[in-house]
């Protein structure tokens, strides 16, 4: 009991107080580039929670049983980027072969998430927080979910900005940015809810 | 090739005309997440500029030796190794600044700055042309974020260069605003204060280059991004121009 009270509570921060997109700035390029549409935003955000999860179970029994066990902490950041790339790309060429329907939904968004700083950010973090590793793969599913719904209430936002008469400055790119500070300041509701819940 | 051009248009072009930040659009994650405060601002600039000159001198070194195809990855280790020093230097020398970056030290690596400079630029020029590259974008890049910075703090939390003893030392430790500081609009060091800022900065950016008659700053598509080239490597045409219909 008092374990799932842990974990859901790691889960819920992660997608509601310390969503990664909306709090912590993690991932911004895809949040930004992608979210016009709600189904590319979906795809993205699908292929963002598979490589987390996956970048998070590969890396933690690496940082555990090979780099601390062997002192050899300061090369995390290195190692950590080389798997995950890697990564990324072995899942593309296994996805290719042998589950082309999907592949043909998320992998074309694949190669863009391999240096997006929401995957190598959810492991430093999980590193950083001391996790173990059912915590730290819950918190990447928590940081992908919260990705997930950042993207598209946001593709949402955005296609209803798409017929709004606009500031001839504030086209494009501002007006994205602060419609992006209207939706982060929604989420700021939430502060405060998670440690409520479990009190 | 490298030898034509100035380099002093080199210096020049990345702070201004093509500032990384708010003409090229790169390098977002930091931007908005270290610009809480002045000195922050400046400790992330800097440090991402040490590591941006620094591969692009090994990297433009390189360039003759590493194949082609596996450029990518050669690169990556590269930064990631800049990386590593420069982490370990601010942890040792300015702990300070590593409580305030946190995360987004080690995430200097995945800066698409830094890449992008590489692949666009490093890989093709001289070792001097890439050094003087790497410093202009990199005092681009640390303009852009002592601008929004400013805004930010003294806004949110009237004060100016609050904590730079822990960067600089000595005693000196910023200036506080009358009435600010007392009654700070918090909001703009949250989070929607620094979308909102950048937003605004970026207006503001666009209004004065379309003055100079230059486009509007907007994110790039897929044949315009950076990353393009890396990107090909595993990202066929086709998948590009689906993203591109589907988008």
């Amino acid at each position: 009991m008092e374990l799932t009270k842990g974990l859901l509570s790691i889960l819920l921060t992660m997608i509601l107080t310390q969503n990664f997109v909306l709090a912590k700035f993690l991932g911004i390029c895809p949040f930004l580039g992608v979210s016009k549409k709600v189904n590319t935003a979906v795809g993205m955000s699908m292929a963002v929670i598979f490589v987390m999860a996956l970048a998070t179970a590969v890396t933690y029994p690496i940082n555990k049983y090979l780099l601390v066990a062997n002192n050899l902490e300061y090369l995390q950041t290195i190692v950590f980027i080389l798997v995950i790339a890697a990564l990324v790309q072995m899942v593309e060429i296994v996805l290719k072969k042998y589950m082309p329907a999907l592949y043909n939904s998320l992998g074309i968004y694949l190669p863009l998430i391999t240096t997006n700083c929401a995957v190598l950010g959810v492991v430093t973090l999980n590193i950083d927080s001391g996790y173990n590793f059912v915590e730290s793969m819950v918190c990447a599913l928590g940081g992908g979910i919260g990705f997930l719904v950042a993207m598209v209430m946001f593709a949402g936002v955005r296609s209803r900005l798409e017929s709004c008469d606009i500031p001839k400055f504030l086209k494009g790119l501002p007006i994205t940015l602060v419609a992006a500070s209207l939706v982060s300041l929604s989420f700021l509701g939430f502060a405060g809810v998670v440690e409520n819940i479990f009190a | 090739m490298a030898e034509k051009k100035s380099l002093g248009k080199e210096l020049t072009k990345g702070i201004i005309i093509e500032n990384p930040v708010l003409r090229l659009v790169l390098g977002t994650c930091p931007t908005l997440a270290t610009t809480t405060s002045v000195t922050s601002a400046i400790g992330m600039g800097i440090s991402a500029s040490i590591v941006l000159i620094c591969s692009n001198i090994v990297i433009s070194a390189l360039r003759k030796v590493i194949p082609a195809k596996v450029r990518i990855p050669a690169y990556i280790v590269v930064i990631a190794s800049f990386v590593t020093i420069v982490q370990m230097l601010v942890k040792a020398f300015v702990p300070v600044l590593d409580e305030q970056l946190g995360v987004y030290l080690p995430l200097i690596v995945v800066n698409c700055i830094i890449l992008g400079r590489a692949e666009a630029f490093a890989g093709k020029n001289g070792v001097l042309a890439s050094a003087v590259d790497g410093l202009g974008m990199g005092i681009g890049f640390t303009v852009a974020l002592f601008v929004m910075g400013t805004i930010r703090e003294i806004l949110g939390a009237g004060s100016f260069l609050a904590g730079i003893s822990g960067l600089i030392g000595g005693t000196f430790d910023g200036f506080k605003i009358p009435f600010l500081n007392e009654n700070p609009m918090l909001i703009f060091i949250l989070a929607p204060g620094g979308f909102f800022v950048y937003g605004l900065v970026m207006a503001l950016s666009n209004k004065l280059a379309e003055s100079k008659g230059k486009p509007k700053a907007e994110l790039q598509g897929c044949e315009k991004c950076p990353m393009a080239k890396s990107c090909s490597i595993r990202m066929t045409d086709e998948a590009c121009d689906k993203k591109e219909v589907e988008a």
